[in-house]
This record gives C-alpha cells, structure tokens and sequence, in this order.
C-alpha cells in the first residue's frame, strides 16, 4: 500500500514535470516567434500604406519620375533625385571603405603581431560602437570645413562629406567580416604557394584573397546595405536638396533624410505627404534586405566550404 | 580556388620589395583608423569640454546656449534604456535559449534563424517607420516612453539573441551530458548549469546591445521624441527627449554656439557609453579568470 502511494507520488511528479518542460518549450518557442512577427509587422505595414500612396501616385511615376518635390506645389513623387543621393553616398563611401577595409583586413591577419592585433582590433570597435549622430556632428564641423578650405565651391551640406563619414563608420565591419573570411583560409595553402617560391604579397593577392573572396565580398554587400540605410550622419551633412547630380561638393537629400525630414516636420497623417515616408521606406527596406539575405546566403555557404 | 600561382617573372628583388611596400600600405590604411579616432575624440573634446559643468548637467534645454542643458535628454536616455532592456533581455535570452537547445532542426527553425541575421542589418529607421505605425498609432501608446522603449526593443533584440547565442553555444556540451546522466531535465540543465555558464558572455552581448540603443536616433525621431521637454519624464506614458535627439537638434541649428552645446552633449553620451564598455571588458576578465574549462 505504501509502496504504491509513493509509485503515484512520483509518477505525478513527474507527470508535473513534463508539463512544466513542455510549458517552458513553449514560451521560449513563443520568445523565437516574435523576430518572424517582427518581419512580418514591417512588410504588413509598408506595403499597406504604401498600397494607398500608390492608389494615388502610379508606382512608375514614383519610380522613374525625375522631380520629388511632395511637400511644395505642384507636386511631383519621382524617387529618383532621393534614390540618387542616396547612391552618391554609397558609392562613395564603398569607394573609400572598401579598399582601406580590406587592406586593414589583410593587415590584421597577415601582417600584424598579436600584440599589434590586439591594440588594432577594440579600436576598430570603438569606431564601430560610437553613435551615428556623433558621426554626423564630426563631418558637419570638421570635415564638411576641410573640404571647403580644399575645394572652394564645396556647399555648407554636401555629399562628400556624408560619404567620408559613411565610410569611417562601416569601415570596421568591412575589416572584421574581411579578416574573419580570411582567417579561415587554411595555413595549409599559404604554406604551399610558399614553398612555390611566392612572395608574401603573391601569396596574398593570388592565394588568401582569392581563398576569402566569397566573405570578402558578402562583407562588402552587407557595407554597402548598411550606407544604404543610414540616417542621422547624412541628415546632418548632406543636406535637404533632393537633386540628381554626381557632383559630391553638392547638397542632395537621400532616401532615409527624407523620412527623418517629414517626421520632424508637423505633417498631419493620412495625407499624401505623409504616405510618402512609407513608400520610400518600402524601398528602402526592399533594397537593404535583398543585399542582406544575398550576403548571408554567400556568407552562408562560404563557411561550409572550410568548416 | 581554379587557379593556382600565376608564374611571375621579374626577379626576386623587385618582388620582395614590391611585396614590402604592399606590406606598409596595408598597415597605413589600417593605422589610418587609429588617427581617424584620434582625430575625432581630439575635435569633440576641443569644442565640447569647456562647456560641459554641473550647470550643464542639471538644466533643462534654452532658446539661450548659456543656459541649455541636457538634464532631460540624460533623464530620457536613462529611462529609455532601463526599460529597453526590462523588454529585450529576458525575450532575446529566450529566443538564444529556444535555438541553441530547443530547436528541432528543421525548416522553421532555420528560417527563423536567417531571420534574424536578416533583421539585424533591417536599417533603424525602417524600426522607426514600425514603432510609429505600430506602437504609437495602432496601439495608441502615443509619443511616449513605453513606444521608444518598444521600439529600440525590437532593434536591439536581434543583437542580443546572436550574441547570447554564441555565449550559449560555447558552454562545453560535457556540461549538459553531465546534468542529463543525473536526471535533470533540459530546463533543469538549461536553468541551473548552461544558462550560469554563459551568463558573463550573455552579459556582454546584452551591455553591448545597450550601448546601441542609447545612442541610436533615427527611430526616435520617427517615433516623435520631442527635441524640446522642460521636465524629467515620470511614468511610462510620457513624452520624452533622449541624449542623442538632443544633440541631433543642437547639431542641426545654424549657430555656432549650439554646436559647442552640441559637442558637450556628445562627451556625456560617450561617458555614458564608455562607462557601459568599461563594465562589459571588466565582466569578461572576470569570467576569464574564473572560468574552469
């Protein structure tokens, strides 16, 4: 009778327990959910409200169109003067932190001591850790003045200066992503074309980079997504002009300073000039996440490659 | 790797030298960082340190330079952050813990995985253009802190659930064979062995994904944090200002005086900040020192 007792005791017990196992499960299932809802949230609520602007505005003419004047008359919705500021500033800043990333890459992996490294390495991570709009004060007051005592027509807001601090800011992802890639090159390959008589630069350039180029150019995707998206640095240096120009002494207005434009501004929701940030926010989210799920899938398909 | 070693002619002295000055080159470009920091931190502190005093740190914002200060920035900022993580700890934790212990490998699981790598490169300000639909006008929690809150919750969780799971993910899996032979369940070994195990590297992620949140601007401005508040916020309902709108607005206006205000606001955020990276290096040590495998 007692044993029996006990026997009951223990299977509720445990009977317990699996529940209290599955509940916790489940929560910790519900925790993970939350980034798909996320997701989901935003493409819901792009594509609604950009669903109504574009009831109002042909999707070709915000498209294609050459004029983006929404907030003054006669209006006019076309994305290209934005969508070409914000390229100024991309290519731009990938022109300048491209190359100097991956040279620090290189640097980093086959050159420096470790010592070296691990002085180079958390000052990377200060600068990737410091506030945009610390970025976007230090280009207004001390880039945005050196360019102008070098090129006199420089404006007071222009592309340049955004694109040089774009360039600081994404400069350390570009060499941390660059260096990971090529730290998983096997030592075994660079001991072989070695032993061929190679140069270090010849093993560098012909060997370890070609080795790392899948990493090495999903980091430069995953850059360039994020200059596309970035916002205060270039709200404060680059000006409100929207213009197509290449001129990069210029002030242009990009994509994301739009946005932060009009919500600064007292534009009452529901009008028309208010559905404009969704469409180009739409756009904006369409374009930085087609480079991002491309860099991963690369990023993704590299490691299998050495792991 | 289809090709191998280009054959190169010219002789070996001209390569190595070659292959010297590549050497310096690199190392320039990567020194140029170094400078860049310097250059910047030299700047900020030039323009900023003479006005940043007590009077500075306890006043409200002024139409007049001498008079501005950041009280209610440095206020907002602080209760931004400590809910921030009341909402995205225990949920990003969660998520770290359901995909490196839970997770069955399958579909779902991996795209929730991709997922996230996805959403953490998703630009702040589409973050922003989310809060402000979805918190302040659907939810009608209106311009408020509970809106920012939410809103840097969503952005930074992303950052913590990666880091979490590289600190749970390098808990030896001895660890867990050990707790299972004894009987425990997998939220017993998860709770009393793995989760302690990786809490310092946990920690890490979690200080580094604060130090995001308090400087991050754009979703804020989306969401409508005021530029100008002459109060210190009391409740979860009220409008708020934060550190870097602050300095975003005194940065924007054309006088010069405003930007030397500017700068100082800019040596407080980056004291704030220092002080939360000094306390994540102090915490790694510490587990380094006494981690045991």
């Amino acid at each position: 009778m007692g044993a029996e007792l006990i026997t009951k005791r223990r299977l509720e017990a445990h009977k317990a327990r699996r529940w209290r196992e599955g509940g916790v499960k489940g929560i910790l299932f519900l925790c993970a959910l939350l980034s798909i809802v996320t997701t989901f949230s935003v493409i819901y609520i792009l594509a609604r409200e950009s669903y109504t602007f574009f009831e109002r505005v042909p999707v070709f003419d915000f498209l294609f169109g050459t004029r983006w004047t929404p907030l003054l008359e006669p209006r006019s919705f076309g994305v290209l003067p934005l969508f070409c500021g914000t390229l100024l500033i991309v290519v731009g800043s990938a022109l300048i932190a491209v190359p100097i990333g991956l040279a620090s890459a290189i640097y980093l992996s086959e050159y420096a001591s470790e010592r070296v490294r691990s002085v180079l390495k958390p000052i990377l991570e200060v600068l990737a850790g410091i506030p945009t709009v610390v970025y976007g004060y230090f280009a207004l007051t001390s880039i945005t003045p050196l360019l102008r005592q070098v090129f006199e027509d420089t404006q007071v807001f222009n592309a340049a200066s955004g694109a040089i601090v774009v360039a600081i800011m994404v400069l350390p992802m570009v060499a941390s992503l660059c260096d990971d890639a090529i730290r998983a090159v096997p030592t075994s390959t660079r001991m072989a074309a070695y032993s061929m008589g190679a140069t270090k630069y010849e093993v560098v350039a012909q060997v370890v980079v070609p080795g790392a180029l899948s990493g090495i150019i999903a980091s430069f995707v995953l850059a360039i997504s994020r200059a596309f998206g970035e916002t205060m640095a270039v709200t404060l240096a680059a000006g409100a002009t929207p213009r197509i120009t290449l001129n990069p002494l210029e002030s242009i207005q990009t994509m994301t300073a739009y946005i932060v434009q009009v919500s600064l501004g007292d534009t009452p929701a529901g009008g028309i000039e208010y559905q404009t940030i969704f469409a180009v926010g739409a756009l904006l989210f369409i374009v930085t996440f087609g480079m991002n799920i491309i860099a991963h899938k690369v990023l993704r398909r590299f490691r299998e490659v050495y792991e | 790797m289809k090709s191998g070693l280009r054959m190169i002619g010219g002789n070996i002295r001209q390569r190595r030298t070659f292959s010297r000055i590549f050497r310096y080159v690199c190392g320039a470009f990567t020194w140029l960082a170094v400078v860049l920091l310097a250059v910047l931190l030299i700047q900020i502190t030039r323009q900023g340190l003479g006005w940043v005093d007590w009077q500075f740190l306890t006043s409200y914002p002024s139409r007049f330079v001498e008079q501005a200060g950041i009280k209610a920035a440095l206020f907002g900022s602080l209760w931004l952050i400590t809910l921030t993580a009341f909402f995205s700890i225990p949920i990003g934790v969660a998520t770290a813990i359901y995909l490196e212990e839970y997770a069955p490998k399958n579909r779902l699981s991996s795209f929730i995985e991709i997922n996230i790598a996805n959403l953490a490169g998703v630009p702040s300000i589409v973050y922003g253009i989310l809060g402000l639909t979805l918190f302040v006008r659907w939810l009608a929690f209106d311009r408020s802190l509970l809106s920012g809150s939410l809103t840097m919750t969503l952005l930074i969780l992303p950052i913590i659930i990666i880091a979490s799971r590289e600190a749970i993910r390098a808990v030896p899996d001895s660890i867990r064979q050990a707790a299972f032979a004894l009987g425990a369940t997998r939220w017993q070994t998860v709770r009393h062995h793995v989760l302690p195990a990786a809490l310092p590297g946990i920690l890490t992620g979690v200080i580094l994904a604060m130090s995001r949140a308090i400087g991050e601007t754009a979703p804020l401005v989306m969401i409508g944090a005021l530029t100008y508040v002459a109060f210190v916020p009391e409740s979860l309902m009220d409008p708020f200002t934060a550190l870097p709108i602050q300095i975003f607005n005194w940065a924007a206006r054309p006088q010069k005086g405003f930007h030397s205000i500017a700068a100082a606001g800019i040596i407080v955020l980056l004291a704030v900040l220092l002080l939360m990276n000094a306390l994540a290096v102090y915490i790694r040590y510490r587990s380094q020192r006494k981690r045991q495998w």
